[in-house]
């Protein structure tokens, strides 16, 4: 039996009086997609933001591969290979497409500021080696046409797959996405859709995502959690989460508020 | 228009993109050899002041475009390297060693100016290295044995390997060599890692983390840096002006590198360069056209101050990126005259505005 790939263990997290997680706890094995669903509110980010340690935990911890992540800087865990992107996107507005994917790089980088100054023959290689590497995830993508073009100027469908390439970048295992499909239209949504499916299949990379076009989590995921006011609802595939009378609940309101 | 056809990756890590950069560049070397033969000595001085401040303006350009961290407190640094310097040489270390050790002090102190910069942000810091700014000017003031206080302090002739660099046209080669390599140091660093990681810093603090980006080390690595340049130009500037007083690096002076900074055009090297080459043009003007005003408004005190206060509110409402911005649109009217429209750069002027300083 393998170890699971991430392991939250009795997750909590709370700011001030309100208790934004209670008590979670799940396992997302190698190579699956796994979802999280809920009604606002329900603290699906917080626990992005939690696996990616930009929080926190009150109690409980996150585990990435047997390893205690929670109580790393953000910038180790990602460098132990964990990409993220944001619900609100978080481009580095002022710098081109191409920029943006080569900071992904910025983890497998070995060289130092000093050997930068003087751009020396290794920092040298590294770069053509980085935009090598950066340019099978612009082709993976389709993102030739915006390479030079600044994140600034481009439209929002853009942005948000260039926040996903950015993240490839980094050649992750586990790769956190905070709403792939928001703000998407219809057909953006469905290249999302296969984009996701090719990044666990041709890629080999681990999905945890939030996501609340139902259609799109049905279509990828191989697991499905649902939370609601900060703790779990119930886990299972999408159409026993679809099913679970305490979702349908959640999201619709029950009998007796009616 | 000019279009670069692209085959290999190295096209676009190398310092000049075609040969037009090559040409301009390489004439522009050119011109500043050649400059002690074709400007008077008075020019020619002023040419090397402005070597010197776009040195200081390279290392804020580099905190403040680059990285987002206003320093509001710059001078100090300049201080710092300009007293280093004087000391160094009256206790006779030869300049070759007493300008990276003036390099390497104020970049210490860049480190240590720069630790709240790991908790604060925007106006906060900038507040804070506005304190450090006066706290050097009064420390400079009171450790009389050192800095010679209020009178100030006198340097020696500056001699490397037995020529002298008092003379007018040698200082300027100094300057202009020592400037050149600082612009290419940073070139370095802005088209490597490093300086991606500056960029990734500004823009946005929480997905610069999670791209495995340290802040810390890197906000650390910028104040030293900047400190370190502008060091560097302090000690440059003791040695052209020879004598040197606290007041010469007070807080107008911090105020001034960064109005230079942003006339310039924030985010750009050029901008670095741009902003002082055009801060003492415009004080030529100044000294000259006074005369030519009514007595009343000429001899006033205070004009020069209004008059880049001025040109700052222009620079701000106009062309928030700077001259460097108008050099852009100039250039780029050129290359496709005649379909130059006006709202060509219209996208990049409304997100210029204000994201700076968040």
């Amino acid at each position: 039996m393998t170890t699971p790939m991430l392991q939250a263990v009795n997750l909590s997290v709370q700011f001030g009086g309100l208790k934004a997680v209670n008590d979670v706890s799940f396992d997302v094995w190698p190579n699956e997609v796994f979802s999280l669903i809920g009604p606002n509110g329900a603290g699906k980010t917080t626990i992005f933001n939690l696996i990616s340690a930009l929080y926190r935990p009150t109690s409980g911890e996150v585990r990435f591969e047997s390893e205690v992540i929670s109580r790393m800087p953000p910038h180790v865990v990602a460098r132990h290979g964990i990409a993220r992107t944001f619900q609100n996107i978080e481009l580095f507005e002022h710098a081109t497409v191409l920029q943006n994917l080569l900071v992904g790089r910025h983890c497998h980088r070995h060289t130092g500021w000093v050997q930068d100054l003087l751009f020396t023959g290794s920092v040298r290689r590294a770069e053509l080696e980085f935009r090598r590497q950066v340019e099978e995830v612009i082709e993976f993508l389709d993102l030739q046409h915006y390479r030079e073009s600044m994140v600034a100027g481009l439209p929002y469908g853009v942005r948000k797959v260039v926040e996903l390439a950015r993240a490839l970048s980094m050649r992750p295992r586990l790769l956190l996405l905070d709403e792939p499909s928001s703000g998407l239209n219809t057909e953006e949504t469905e290249d999302m859709g296969f984009w996701i499916e090719d990044i666990k299949q041709d890629l080999g990379i681990t999905v945890i995502m939030v996501e609340h076009d139902m259609g799109l989590v049905s279509r990828v995921s191989d697991r499905v959690l649902a939370l609601n006011l900060g703790e779990v609802l119930t886990l299972g595939t999408p159409e026993e989460v679809q099913a679970h009378p305490g979702v349908i609940e959640a999201y619709l309101g029950g009998v007796d508020d009616v | 228009m000019h279009f670069i056809f692209k085959t290999r990756y190295e096209q676009d890590i190398s310092l000049f993109k075609h040969s037009g950069q090559v040409f301009w560049y390489a004439a522009l070397a050119l011109a500043l050899v050649a400059a002690p033969w074709l400007l008077s000595e008075y020019a020619l001085s002023q040419f090397t002041f402005i070597g010197i401040y776009a040195i200081v303006c390279l290392g804020l350009m580099l905190l403040a475009g680059f990285t987002g961290q206003v320093s509001l407190g710059h001078a100090g640094f300049l201080a710092m390297g300009a007293y280093t310097e004087a000391w160094l040489q009256a206790n006779g270390w030869p300049f070759m060693i007493s300008l990276p050790m003036a390099a390497l002090v104020a970049g210490v102190t860049g480190i240590i100016v720069g630790l709240p910069a790991l908790r604060v942000k925007g106006l906060y810091l900038s507040i804070a290295t506005l304190a450090f700014g006066f706290i050097i000017e009064e420390v400079v003031v009171r450790a009389e044995h050192i800095t010679g206080g209020n009178a100030g302090r006198q340097l020696d002739k500056l001699m490397i390997a037995g020529i002298d660099f008092d003379d007018g046209t040698n200082y300027y080669y100094l300057v202009t060599f020592i400037a050149v390599l600082c612009v290419l140091g940073v070139l370095n660093l802005l088209r490597s890692p490093t300086g991606r990681a500056f960029v990734a810093i500004r823009d946005s603090e929480v997905s610069a983390q999670s791209m495995g980006i340290n802040l810390a080390h890197y906000k650390t690595v910028a104040f030293a840096l900047s400190a370190a340049l502008a060091g560097i130009a302090g000690a440059l500037y003791a040695h052209k002006i020879r004598i040197i007083t606290p007041d010469q690096f007070g807080f107008l002076q911090s105020i001034e590198l960064l109005m230079m900074v942003v006339i310039g055009g924030l985010g750009s090297i050029q901008g670095a360069i741009f902003g002082p080459a055009f801060w003492f043009v415009v004080q030529q003007v100044i000294v000259v056209g006074k005369d030519w005003l009514p007595p009343g408004l000429g001899q006033q005190t205070g004009l020069q101050p209004t008059i880049f206060g001025f040109i700052l509110i222009a620079i701000v409402l106009f062309e928030p990126m700077g001259l460097y911005g108008r050099w852009l649109k100039f250039r780029t009217f050129l290359e496709i005259f005649p379909f130059y429209r006006k709202g060509m750069f219209k996208r990049q002027k409304s997100y210029m505005k204000s994201e700076r300083m968040k």
